[in-house]
């Protein structure tokens, strides 16, 4: 049997078409209607209500918490304030990242980490003589992501904090409807939106509120389709699909240094021993050899490709994962690993690994796509990311 | 204030001292640091009972890698050979024993065994060319395979010596290295005295049985340096244990090499992935570029090393390296030279009795201990230094060592070698004396028995162990103390391990502080 | 030419009609002998009772060699593996381990015992996908003499070298380790959980006479997942219709070669003149003339009963003489009634169609090797078993079912040696413990078929009753494989050649020793 999350009494229902997904071993809704237009639009228009409980969640304490969760990460954790919460990859001792996930700090010596993987085990290598205790608490909290322009109102009306204090990246203990609750202003959107973290056992409650305080703003429940959509717009990595963690490599070819799925800027150039440290101060020393850039295909190109056939372009409905061919000059320089049709900036974008010195933004470059059977290249050209970044992500 | 060092080597065991005579020689200011307040290490004597010592770890003495003993003026050492190595109990009092002279051995053997006794000379001379093998092996940085080119010249000459062995020895080599002393042994001979006489050497300090695959190997590596046909240590020095160790530290004094004693290290100072010094117990801090250690891998780096300077794999290497301390000692200070009936002489003494009869009695004790029991009977080895060096004990009285394995220092649930265990495991071993000694406890004086939790207090050794890290084919050569680190330069810069947990490993006079001390030097002649 | 055929193989167990079918692919004259009324050796399917088909011996299959699949096209001649899913261990305390046919119910029923495993258990899987990757071309190559100096064998190691030196320095620790550590050192490396370790390293003492302690046990475990890289099936299969099914292809295909196969036919001897192969003397005197005679007996009757020792070099005999048989292992096959209700996972569910595994600790394992290690076989054995009829219903009558239970330690030199009632003795132990896991498993019996070792070799004629045609162990690998010198599966007699698992690569169903036999049998040209 596969897990499935607290909320699915809730969801499940939902899901008119029996659209499910693997998602870290739990069966996820990869949409609830048939057809991911709408919720993709309440994640760029209104609130839209993500399940993301999979993502694997570790109780970090002891007077060695920072210290453990600092030699691990690339970040400075020392610099981590009570109530704030940073992005982070982290790496092994050759600078290749393993995953990348969320540190929380819930108090002075209580932290959180999020991850794609599940890493009890790469902690505890970590923990070796330090006094800290790592909790698996992944099955015991559940968490929404509520993500759209009008996610803050949403809040507002079910919890009494102080929404227009609670800056990016922030976090506050808080209660929505009395129930206690962490919520976080983050997400994978690229968008204004929060997370909101709940102990498993009282997650419908959760869900209930969520949804009778929204419902005036049109929140609207949504599920990984729409969210992948959304990610692409806003250039976030995603683990397994733009990359691949060092630790589930097959080959050294497979994996990436955080300067390579642009996460350089947060590699800290300053702080204590990490792992990866050497290796990825020689690497920002000598440049890295690939990077991680947006890629936004011509539209008159695709046009014409599909012209041949007499064909208007044939755009998917959602996103893919496959990797694409990217050429300069005739040469292979690079490959797309995600991409999609951005339904906001009407373009096909996708995200794209290119080795030096192809990936500078506003460089010419062909992208494989398939017309009828055959293979062709469409003109495209490297964009610095994210594609979409709205004021109010951060206001 | 400390004075400026270029490097600091901890413990002043042998390693230790070799180590930081060779630093001295290439006229480095070196500082040793012991814990203790005396040198010697492992190799060093304890006074024991009033006027009574032992070195209970000198009783086989090691072997002295050529290139050491001739850059540190030791050549002239001389050891003794011992006539009579090994004996062994044969039940109902009588012993066999194999004379050190492989002829006289067989003629000894022929009365239990006349196909044992033809096969004993050609047996010893091989085990010997193969021993011969390995100390070339031992006397050069361990090989690997991701050798930079220009260190391939060594492996030539190493594949050039394998290739001299002769196509049956080679072959013989790699088929012995993996298999168990006890195969190794059945397919050669038919006694079972003659087994249980070589078999220990195969299990030494080993938590294994002799039925255990790579105890062959076990064999072959306590047999580097032993004379052809000595199936048990290596020569004493003429003038007792401790002479070996005042030439080593008087070599090491000659270099202008500084010792301190009574001086613990606890903490190893790193800024910037460098070693930046030391720090001792009293809080004295010395500052030093270089650190050598000679303590135990897991000491060393899990011990004193902020665990933040290393990266978890290696970490989780180091915590994964096999100690398995299972020997103890049980030293007597008798009233005089104990007498044993069925010994054909009693200059035997002088070599190793050992009393367990057959391969499956050593089996059964090393099964107790592989579910972290003590064995009823364990496998006692006896040994009376004082035949060889009289000043260990007052005029006319003598001291018996007994060797015992196996005694595990991991103890089932969680047990712990308490007075009460460590008493009942004396008790055991006199009563397995008592049978070949009559009226043995009447003429105990002192009786002192160290667990393996006792060793790894009194001489710094991890559960116990004296090898520094069990002896087995993943724990040798690029393996030793973690795979890829075998040449014994750290992945902080500036600190080097150069103790028995290192290549080439226990049981060698210096040989892993020789060339940790080389490559040091190499490295600072390449910065 | 006089001869009718221009090859003779003796045996036709599944190595020996591999071999059968590549030379009769090269439009050789081939005929088989087989001793038995039935092909395969040790991968045959019998009715042992009436409506109740057993594969008898071998029962899963996962290492034949997918190139021998492809080239044989087996699948046109019957092959037909079904996938054998899961496996579970009950253990002592009414729970149990299951690793399901999908890995994210694997992770959380892994997760349920140690949320830690379940991450090794990944990072594990993806160093046995490399380690797997890393002996591939190994299993595939002729091993070169490493005593030699002819070009074929030092191009042989050349290659070997550029192999290991082509892993990088991190794999070629990561082999080095696998092949010379126990399998349980090597799984307390990556695992917390006892019952998962157990369970895992029963796959490395499988037809070994090795403890999961012992150094050397390791290596087997990689057997479990060299069949899967190379994705022509799942790790583990059942064929339909039983091993003896393979055979069948096998056999089906080197008829459509050509060859000819005669059952019945046992070989007294191989005719040998002026040190030449010049055909077979069957039991009842038959004579059969042919050039090349191809043996795929294991090498005790390959070089000393079906030849006159008389004819062979001195070491090439003692290698033989020395070379371990020590068959470890017996089976148990029983119809039943009706299926078995595991007290930990009570009534018919998915379970019932892979494999149930005794292996609730390494203890329990360790211990199980201890009584075998003293001459009995273990009162609490280790035990794989399968239910054939969940997977394939034609092997049993409708809503009867057979069940095969792999049961070590078994030693073939028992103390007082075998007899009926031992071997009853040795049933009972295996129903016993049986039925603390499932206890109605009496009432179900039927019919019940003891094998013991000695039984094995009566029946299938493996020397020693040993499964691989000689242990797994390290010493007896590769270019040892069976003795050294000869494993490049030639004999010292001019047209007399191996093929059996006795040669590099071993056991397993896997064909390998057949198919490189025959290869360098056709390289070698017409004789």
């Amino acid at each position: 049997m596969l897990k499935t999350s607290p909320f699915h009494s809730r969801t499940a229902p939902l899901v008119r078409a029996q659209t499910w997904r693997r998602w870290a071993g739990y069966q996820m809704a990869s949409a609830y209607d048939p057809h991911p237009d709408r919720e993709y639009a309440a994640i760029r228009n209104a609130a839209a209500l993500i399940d993301v409980s999979p993502l694997y969640k570790y109780l970090v304490t002891g007077p060695d918490a920072a210290r453990l969760l600092d030699r691990m990460v690339t970040r400075d954790v020392a610099k981590l304030k009570v109530g704030q919460v940073y992005y982070t990859p982290w790496c092994d001792a050759a600078g290749k990242v393993i995953d990348d996930g969320t540190i929380s700090r819930l108090d002075e010596q209580r932290y959180r980490l999020t991850s794609a993987d599940s890493s009890l085990r790469w902690l505890r290598m970590n923990a070796v003589g330090m006094r800290v205790d790592i909790e698996d608490v992944s099955e015991r909290i559940g968490a929404l992501s509520l993500q759209g322009p009008l996610a803050r109102a949403v809040l507002q009306r079910v919890s009494p904090a102080d929404f227009v204090a609670l800056k990016y990246f922030r976090l506050v203990h808080t209660t929505v409807r009395d129930l206690p609750v962490t919520i976080s202003r983050t997400g994978y959107t690229g968008d204004l939106g929060y997370e909101i973290w709940v102990e498993a056992e009282r997650a419908v409650e959760l869900w209930d509120a969520l949804i009778a305080g929204g419902t005036p703003f049109g929140i609207v429940p949504a599920g990984v389709w729409a969210l992948d959509v959304a990610r692409i717009e806003a250039g976030l990595v995603m683990l397994d699909v733009d990359y691949f963690s060092a630790h589930h490599a097959l080959i050294e070819e497979q994996k990436s240094s955080p300067f390579e799925i642009n996460l350089a800027w947060t590699v800290s150039a300053d702080k204590g021993p990490f792992n990866g440290r050497r290796a990825l101060a020689a690497e920002r020393k000598r440049g890295p050899a690939w990077a991680f850039v947006g890629i936004e295909v011509r539209w008159e190109s695709l046009e014409k490709l599909f012209a041949e056939h007499r064909l208007p372009p044939q755009l998917p409905s959602i996103a893919w994962r496959t990797s694409a061919p990217v050429y300069h000059a005739g040469a292979q320089v690079g490959y797309a690993s995600s991409g999609c049709w951005s339904p906001l900036l009407k373009k096909p974008l996708a995200l794209a690994h290119l080795r030096a010195p192809h990936f500078e933004p506003g460089m010419d470059v062909q992208i494989e796509v398939t017309v009828e059977h055959r293979r062709k290249r469409a003109d495209a050209l490297v964009r610095k990311l994210p594609f979409f970044d709205p004021e109010r992500k951060k206001a | 204030m400390s004075q400026p060092f270029d490097v600091v080597v901890i413990g002043a065991g042998t390693n230790g001292l070799v180590a930081a005579a060779a630093l001295g020689q290439a006229g480095l200011r070196v500082l040793v640091l012991e814990r203790e307040n005396a040198v010697g290490g492992l190799g060093r004597s304890v006074e024991f009972a009033p006027g009574f010592r032992a070195a209970p770890f000198s009783i086989d003495p090691g072997w002295l890698p050529p290139a050491v003993a001739r850059s540190l003026g030791l050549a002239t050492l001389e050891r003794r050979s011992l006539d009579a190595p090994v004996s062994v109990a044969m039940g109902k009092g009588a012993f066999l024993t194999l004379w050190g002279d492989p002829a006289r051995a067989a003629q000894t053997i022929h009365g239990i065994s006349g196909a044992d006794a033809a096969r004993w000379p050609d047996f010893t001379a091989r085990l010997a060319r193969l021993a011969g093998f390995l100390e070339v092996l031992y006397g050069m940085p361990a090989p690997d395979v991701d050798l930079p080119p220009g260190e391939w010249l060594p492996m030539l000459g190493l594949l050039r010596r394998l290739r001299g062995l002769g196509r049956a020895d080679s072959i013989e080599l790699l088929r012995i290295l993996p298999m168990s002393v006890w195969e190794l042994l059945d397919d050669t001979f038919e006694s079972d005295s003659v087994k249980a006489a070589v078999a220990p050497t195969g299990v030494m300090n080993h938590r294994q049985g002799p039925r255990s695959g790579a105890t062959g190997f076990v064999l072959l590596h306590y047999l580097v340096g032993a004379n052809a046909g000595v199936m048990r240590g290596r020569p004493p020095w003429r003038d007792g244990p401790d002479t070996f160790l005042r030439a080593v530290e008087a070599a090491a004094r000659r270099s202008r090499v500084s010792i301190r004693t009574g001086a613990e290290v606890v903490r190893i100072e790193v800024r910037d992935d460098a070693v930046h010094g030391v720090v001792l117990a009293s809080g004295e801090e010395i500052a030093a570029r270089r650190v050598l250690s000679t303590a135990d891998p897991r000491r060393t780096l899990l011990g004193w090393v902020d665990p933040v300077w290393l990266d978890p794999e290696f970490l989780h290497a180091v915590r994964m390296i096999r100690f398995r301390g299972c020997t103890a000692f049980v030293v007597y200070g008798i009233d005089g030279l104990p007498e044993l009936p069925g010994l054909a002489s009693p200059e035997a003494l002088s070599g190793v009795v050992s009393l367990s009869p057959s391969l499956d009695s050593l089996e059964r004790a090393a099964d107790a201990a592989k579910y972290g029991n003590v064995p009823e009977r364990p496998h006692v080895e006896l040994t009376v230094p004082t035949l060889l060096a009289p000043g260990l004990a007052p005029e006319g009285k003598h001291v018996l060592v007994a060797r015992v394995q196996y005694a595990p220092y991991r103890l089932r649930d969680g047990a712990v070698w308490d007075d009460g265990l460590r008493e009942r495991l004396a008790a055991a071993v006199t009563r397995a004396i008592a049978e070949v000694i009559p009226c043995f406890s009447t003429r105990v004086l002192h009786q002192v028995a160290w667990s393996p939790r006792d060793l790894e207090e009194r001489f710094a050794l991890t559960e116990g162990a004296p090898t520094h890290g069990e002896m087995a084919l993943d724990q040798i050569l690029f393996m030793r103390p973690v795979p890829g680190w075998g040449r014994h330069a750290m992945p902080i810069d500036g600190l080097y391990l150069g103790g028995a947990g290192t290549h080439p490993g226990p049981g060698i006079l210096g040989g892993s502080g020789w060339l940790a001390a080389r490559r040091l030097l190499g490295d600072r002649g390449r910065r | 030419m006089s001869a009718r055929y221009d090859t003779i193989v003796v045996g036709g167990g599944h190595n020996g009609l591999v071999a059968a079918a590549y030379l009769a692919r090269a439009k050789r004259k081939v005929l088989v002998l087989e001793r038995r009324p039935v092909l395969g050796g040790a991968a045959v399917t019998e009715e042992v009772f009436p409506g109740f088909k057993f594969s008898v011996f071998s029962y899963v299959v996962s290492l034949l060699r997918p190139e021998i699949i492809r080239e044989l096209d087996l699948p046109r001649h019957g092959l037909q593996i079904l996938p054998l899913e899961s496996t579970v261990t009950p253990l002592d305390n009414g729970d149990y381990l299951a690793s399901w046919a999908d890995p994210d119910e694997t992770r959380r029923e892994l997760c349920r015992h140690s949320p830690h495993d379940a991450d090794a258990a990944v990072l594990f899987g993806r160093l046995m996908h490399h380690m797997a990757m890393a002996v591939k071309p190994i299993l595939g190559m002729v091993p070169p003499d490493p005593a030699s100096l002819a070009p074929s064998d030092l191009r042989g190691l050349l290659r070997l070298g550029n192999h290991f030196r082509s892993l990088g320095a991190e794999r070629f620790h990561a082999l080095h380790k696998l092949m010379t550590m126990s399998s349980a050192d090597y799984l307390d490396e990556w695992f917390e959980f006892d019952a998962l370790k157990a369970t895992k390293s029963a796959s490395g003492i499988i037809g070994t006479f090795l403890g999961p302690r012992s150094p050397g046990s390791a290596y087997v475990l990689l057997h479990h997942y060299v069949g899967e890289i190379d994705g022509a099936f799942r790790a583990w299969g059942f064929q339909k219709g039983g091993t003896g099914a393979i055979s069948d292809s096998i056999a089906g295909a080197a008829r459509g070669f050509g060859a000819e196969i005669r059952t019945g036919a046992g070989v007294e001897r191989v005719r040998v003149h002026n040190g030449r192969a010049t055909g077979v003397v069957l039991t009842g005197g038959e004579e059969i003339e042919a050039p090349l005679v191809v043996s795929g007996l294991d090498p005790r009757r390959t070089f000393t009963q079906l030849l006159d020792p008389s004819q062979l070099p001195h070491e090439l005999v003692d290698g033989v003489r020395r070379y371990k048989f020590r068959g470890s292992s017996g089976k148990v096959n029983l119809a039943l009634d009706g299926l078995p209700d595991f007290t930990c996972l009570p009534g018919r569910g998915p379970h019932l169609r892979g494999a149930i595994s005794i292996s609730p600790s390494l203890e329990y394992l360790e211990r199980a090797y201890d009584d075998a290690k003293y001459g009995e076989f273990s009162r609490h054995p280790y035990m794989d078993i399968v239910i054939p009829s969940m997977i394939d219903p034609g092997m049993a009558p409708p809503g009867k079912h057979v069940m095969s239970i792999f049961v070590q330690y078994a030693p073939y030199h028992l103390n007082g040696g075998w007899s009926d009632e031992k071997r009853d003795a040795f049933g009972d132990a295996v129903i016993r413990t049986l039925s603390r896991y499932a206890p109605n498993i009496e009432s179900l019996i039927l019919h019940r078929q003891v094998l013991t070792p000695a039984d094995i070799e009566r029946i299938t004629g493996l020397s020693e009753g040993n499964i691989f045609q000689g242990e797994l162990a390290l010493q007896q690998l590769f270019f040892l494989r069976p003795v050294p010198e000869w494993a490049n599966y030639r004999t010292p007699i001019r047209g007399y050649w191996q093929c059996g698992a006795g040669t590099h690569p071993g056991g397993g169903i896997m064909g390998g020793s057949g198919r490189l036999a025959a290869l360098e049998i056709l390289k070698d040209g017409r004789p």
